[in-house]
């Protein structure tokens, strides 16, 4: 029987993880997943914006754009971008080499550069929770 | 011999198994191990092939840490069997498997060509122009002690994979060089004898190189040495980022000791052995043997 | 090196949306609180408030470059999740081209209508 090749790789799965792993894999699990679901609210919302310029303003008026469940639905678009933007500001600061700290002596029990970047990550979620609580008490009163 | 040790338990492993001229895929075979505080994994599989299946295959040899080739996936996580105590990470189970990420040879031994092959591509040795007082040296090149801190974190690496397992892109990207790699990159690019960071930005700026992470941070967290890849491939990143946007600051490589020519090999030292190995050429054709990694020349 | 020019875009994007976007949702849902570009009543995104806007030339000009930014972020990042797939060479070419038609047909359409919209704005405060 000829030599059967396993390639062993994880697979999509392996973009979220199986439960066994840090803050900042699943920091990226959501990136990924928020800058997502904000590009897909962005594609339709060129696409109703743009009927404007035929007289088309969907959004006034009482329609399905102002149904409790379309203003949910825009409420978490709002708390995708919320977390995308806050999050984005950490990977561009972590991704240029700034907040990461610079090359030392590996010392048992090591420490690694996540350490150094977790303050950032834990202030940019706080920022991110304001945000949402802003969003949504706005969106209350509305 | 009776169990006098206190912390004796009974551990069940939980062992992948594939033999691929006899099998189609791996599958799971368990084993009862007596277990005593200080075992290590290696040391549990080495008692299931001495008492329970000879059959068992796996991969080690200094069984402290250095050599790298024991990394395994140690209860759903990358680590290297040789420095895990299984008490610290098992209470009554404990998986064994090979390094996901990788094709696997036979049980718990992963390919590692495929990393080593990505090794090669970021030429992973210092370039200079004056190539001749490499090989054939007339002097020390100066280089300070604070200098050598800019990379002597990424000498760490063993080579174990360990971080190649745990990345994510790697998971569904066979053509990402991934953390070990873009390591070796960074190690010598911040070297100040070195010149050959342009070169090296062919694959490391290219659509296979370091913009392909995004920071999960995974490799730093499993590496055993604390090499700190994720540290490695962001500075590299910076690297690119500023050398494109003209920021970068202007550098030459570190000249001899004492200015150019005045250095001097200092007397009694051995001339260097031969080569043991033959220096395997264009390491490019060599990616073409796996189906799914092919180049991409930017 | 091409690939890291090209992130390096990206992450300018990222900055550059942070602050624009900020600022348009600012402007279209704080309503209540700063009347910014509001002048009639309450509701900041009313046709009334949104002619408005269209009628000054840095709004069009603002939603034509926050068109072209954002779609450029958000078109590159589902790119690099695609090439993430280990896809093959010509699967990942379709798909860059792909892209690359979507982000102009959008940001033509976006164009168009920013600009047809301010000319009606314009018309309406004349007529
Ligand atoms: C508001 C400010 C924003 C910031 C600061 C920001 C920042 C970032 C950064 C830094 C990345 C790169 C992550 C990486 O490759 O490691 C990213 C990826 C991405 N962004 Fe944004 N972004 C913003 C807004 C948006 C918007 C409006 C969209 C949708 C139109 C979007 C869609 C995406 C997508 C789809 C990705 C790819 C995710 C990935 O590759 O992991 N982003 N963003
Ligand atoms: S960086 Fe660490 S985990 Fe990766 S190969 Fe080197 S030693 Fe192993
Ligand atoms: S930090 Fe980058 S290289 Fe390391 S595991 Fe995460 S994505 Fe992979
Ligand atoms: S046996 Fe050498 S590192 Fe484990």
């Amino acid at each position: 029987m000829a030599a059967a090749r396993h390639e062993n790789r994880i697979g999509l799965w392996g973009w979220i993880g199986g439960g066994r792993w840090g803050i900042e894999r699943y920091a990226y699990s959501l990136h990924r997943l928020t800058g997502l679901a904000v590009l897909l609210y962005f594609l339709l919302h060129i696409v109703v914006t743009s009927l404007r310029a035929k007289g088309i303003y969907l959004w006034t008026g009482s329609g399905f754009f102002h149904k409790p469940i379309f203003r949910f639905g825009e409420y978490l678009v709002f708390a995708a971008f919320a977390y995308h933007a806050c999050n984005g500001i950490r990977l561009v600061l972590v991704e240029l080499g700034v907040a990461i700290g610079k090359p030392i002596e590996p010392v048992f029990p090591y420490k690694t550069s996540l350490r150094v970047q977790r303050p950032l990550l834990i202030a940019v979620m706080i920022v991110a929770l304001l945000l949402l609580a802003a969003g949504g008490y706005s969106g209350l009163t509305q | 011999m009776q169990n006098t040790r206190p912390e004796q338990r009974t551990i069940r492993f939980h062992v992948s198994r594939f033999h691929p001229e006899n099998e189609r895929g791996p599958y799971v075979q368990s084993y009862e191990v007596p277990v005593h505080e200080g075992m290590t994994v290696l040391d549990g599989l080495h008692s299931i092939k001495d008492n329970l299946d000879s059959t068992l295959v796996w991969r080690s040899s200094c069984r402290m840490g250095v050599c790298g080739s024991c990394g395994m996936l140690l209860n759903g996580r990358p680590g290297l069997a040789c420095t895990t105590q299984i008490l610290k990470i098992a209470k009554t189970d404990l998986s064994v498997g090979p390094l996901p990420n990788f094709a696997i040879i036979r049980d718990l031994v992963p390919d590692l060509s495929s990393m080593f092959d990505k090794h090669r591509l970021v030429h992973p040795y210092v370039i200079r122009a004056d190539e001749a007082e490499i090989h054939d040296p007339s002097g020390e090149f100066y280089q300070s002690a604070e200098e050598l801190e800019h990379y002597l974190q990424f000498t760490y690496c063993i080579k174990c994979g360990c971080c190649m397992a745990a990345c994510p892109t790697l998971a569904t990207d066979a053509r990402y060089l991934g953390p070990m790699p873009l390591t070796a990159a960074e190690r010598y690019n911040a070297d100040t004898r070195d010149g050959g960071q342009r070169e090296r930005a062919q694959v490391t700026g290219s659509s296979r190189g370091a913009i392909r992470c995004h920071y999960a941070g995974e490799c730093s967290r499993v590496c055993p040495k604390g090499v700190d890849p994720a540290k490695a491939v962001q500075l590299l990143k910076r690297r690119l980022v500023l050398d494109y946007l003209h920021l970068a600051r202007k550098s030459e490589p570190c000249k001899k000791l004492k200015g150019e020519g005045s250095g001097s090999v200092m007397p009694k030292i051995a001339t260097a052995p031969a080569h043991t190995v033959e220096a395997r050429k264009e390491p490019e054709n060599l990616l073409q043997h796996s189906s799914s990694a092919t180049i991409h020349r930017p | 090196m091409k690939a890291a020019r090209l992130w390096t875009w990206h992450m300018a994007a990222g900055v550059v949306l942070f602050f624009v976007l900020g600022l348009h949702m600012g402007i279209m849902h704080l309503g209540e609180i700063g009347h910014w570009f509001a002048p009639y009543g309450n509701l900041a995104v009313s046709i009334a408030n949104s002619r408005f806007r269209d009628g000054m030339l840095t709004f069009t000009v603002g939603y034509i470059a926050l068109l072209a930014i954002g779609l450029f972020h958000g078109l590159y990042g589902l790119r690099t999740m695609l090439l993430e797939l280990t896809l093959r060479p010509a699967m990942e070419k379709a798909i860059t081209v792909f892209l690359l038609i979507l982000g102009i047909g959008l940001v033509g359409l976006g164009t168009w209508a920013a600009v047809a919209a301010h000319g009606v704005a314009l018309a309406g405060v004349k007529g």
